[in-house]
């Protein structure tokens, strides 16, 4: 299966993942400080910071694209309980 | 002898007057509201003497600044303050540290009786503060958001921003005048406690406030203070405003450093390099008992991970939830009582919400009659709260065999085992 690695940088820690997972489903395994309110791609809560390798993440979905854009969200920013890594070494940190 | 009628320590304290604002430093005046009846903030939180709901304007020489605002219900008494020290067309910015309704209630009319005002938030503001006026016929149009490192120059007084995301809610920031040394804190540094003589020198003592609101507020978002505190703890202070409470003035940094002290957790010195994981349980016969101990057995076989055992049935949970906070793993075990788990347990679970809990490794077992509900309740709420659940939980019916035991230990061995394995490994054993 192919794998990617993310890397949370507020706490240090780098993992592999299998491509396809959401950020949301290991940030609070290892810890990081990503806080998630709906878990919905709604809410804007898990705003994160890609510092590195946003190529490396499918790209975000209608909805996903509109809270981006409610929040006024940077770019090089995308939702944690969105988005997914497919490949590669990605970078983020909380917003 | 001249200097006699001049000497601040000795006068009586200022009273905050009907109407009138109150000077905290030079160019700036408080311009909030007392709430001296309330007993209750947010449904949750006792307020033994009320609260203060605190506002402030900064007078620059290009313009006047207005830091927050009141609870809706305060608001004519919040505007006869503010009139008292400015013109509405003088006002150049609204900033909002907390988009929260006890800070935000009056935003709309301020927005309205100033039309030249730019508002300023958060960058993690916008959909609150569109929420926040979907009701009104306001436009919200004209705002600005800010980040940390955003500065906005009112001549002669500059208002810096530091974004604390969760401290409350994630549109929270902090706004600094660097010419006085002067922190507008939002919910930080706040405290549920109303004293018309405003001052942390002056007021009665707020020190349980203080610690409450931490407790409440606060400890939730652990990770979240310490990096706040990261990014305010360089900053020069000789005065911090907060949105609640009195105004600190004398000796401000203690209040960062107790938050520090807070935040860092009681037992973390002591365990450095070692991880914690806790076992608490509820034996009506023993037999959980055994299970209980039968886990600590498993997990003490391996190195590096320092097991308690814990019985709930001494009652009071709040200790346990200050060692829950800084362990990484927590066990509980409950027999089934008419397919419930036992009510100590549901106490200690209900109360994990008030800590950081998000992450730690958790898991469940117990002994049962003829039903054993209990341990995939245990197991939801854990969930729930978003524990990490890999291992599923053990139901034994009755007395625990010397097999079953063995299972118990295995289990503990697999959750200790688990809690000294780099997490980078364990996704890739997983994957
Ligand atoms: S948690 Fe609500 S958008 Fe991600
Ligand atoms: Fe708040
Ligand atoms: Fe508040």
């Amino acid at each position: 299966m192919p794998k990617a690695k993310v890397t949370f940088a507020d706490i240090g820690i780098t993992l592999t993942v299998p491509a396809g997972t959401r950020l949301i489903e290991v940030s609070e395994r290892v810890g990081a400080a990503i806080t998630y309110g709906c878990r919905e791609g709604e809410c804007g809560t898990c705003l994160t910071q890609v510092l590195a390798g946003a190529e490396h993440l499918a790209d975000p979905s209608v909805l996903e694209d509109q809270v981006l854009k409610n929040m006024f969200a940077p770019r090089g920013h995308r939702l944690a309980c969105q988005a997914q890594v497919l490949d590669g070494e990605v970078v983020v940190k909380p917003a | 002898m001249q200097t006699r009628t001049m000497s601040a320590p000795t006068q009586a304290a200022a009273r905050i007057q009907p109407g009138q604002a109150l000077a905290i430093a030079d160019g700036v005046h408080w311009v909030g509201a007392l709430d001296p009846d309330l007993r209750t903030f947010d449904i949750v939180l006792a307020t033994a003497n009320g609260t203060t709901y605190n506002s402030y304007v900064v007078r620059g020489e290009r313009g006047v600044a207005v830091i927050d605002t009141v609870k809706a219900a305060f608001a004519p008494e919040f505007f006869r303050r503010l009139e008292s020290v400015c013109r509405y067309d003088e006002i150049r910015a609204i900033v909002l540290n907390h988009l929260e309704p006890d800070h935000s209630g009056a935003l709309p009319e301020l927005m309205q009786r100033a039309p030249e005002a730019h508002v300023y938030l958060s960058s993690r503001a916008p959909m609150m503060f569109k929420a926040l006026l979907k009701a009104t016929d306001i436009t919200p149009a004209a705002f600005t958001l800010v980040q940390t490192g955003s500065r906005l120059d009112l001549g002669g007084r500059t208002l810096a921003f530091y974004q604390t995301p969760f401290l409350h809610w994630p549109d929270t920031q902090c706004t600094y005048v660097p010419e006085l040394g002067l922190l507008f804190s939002g919910d930080v540094f706040g405290c549920h406690f109303c004293d018309d003589r405003l001052f942390n020198d002056k007021v009665g003592d707020f020190r349980f406030s203080f610690e409450y609101y931490y407790a409440h507020i606060m400890r939730p978002f652990r990770q979240h203070v310490l990096a706040a505190l990261d990014l305010l703890e360089p900053l020069a202070l000789t005065l911090i405003a907060p949105a609640h409470g009195p105004v600190l003035r004398q000796n401000p940094r203690h209040y960062l450093a107790r938050y520090r002290q807070l935040a860092a957790g009681r037992l973390d010195e002591q365990m450095v390099g070692e991880k914690t994981l806790l076992i608490f349980y509820l034996s009506a016969y023993g037999a959980t008992r055994m299970m209980a101990e039968a886990i600590a057995t498993g997990a003490e076989a391996e190195t590096g991970v320092r097991v308690s055992l814990y019985d709930l049935e001494v009652g009071d949970v709040s200790p346990f939830i200050d060692l829950i906070e800084t362990a990484d793993g927590i066990v509980i075990g409950s027999p089934t009582l008419n397919g419930d788990a036992a009510k100590p347990v549901w106490e200690l679970l209900a109360s994990l919400h008030t800590i950081h809990v998000r992450g730690k490794l958790g898991a469940a077992f117990g002994s049962y009659g003829w039903s054993g509900e209990a341990v995939a309740m245990m197991e939801d709420r854990l969930k729930g709260l978003r524990l990490h659940v890999p291992f599923e939980g053990l139901r034994l019916k009755l007395v625990p065999t010397e097999e079953e035991l063995a299972q118990c230990q295995e289990l503990g061995r697999k959750l200790a085992h688990h809690l000294v394995t780099p997490p980078g490994e364990l996704c890739a054993a997983a994957a």
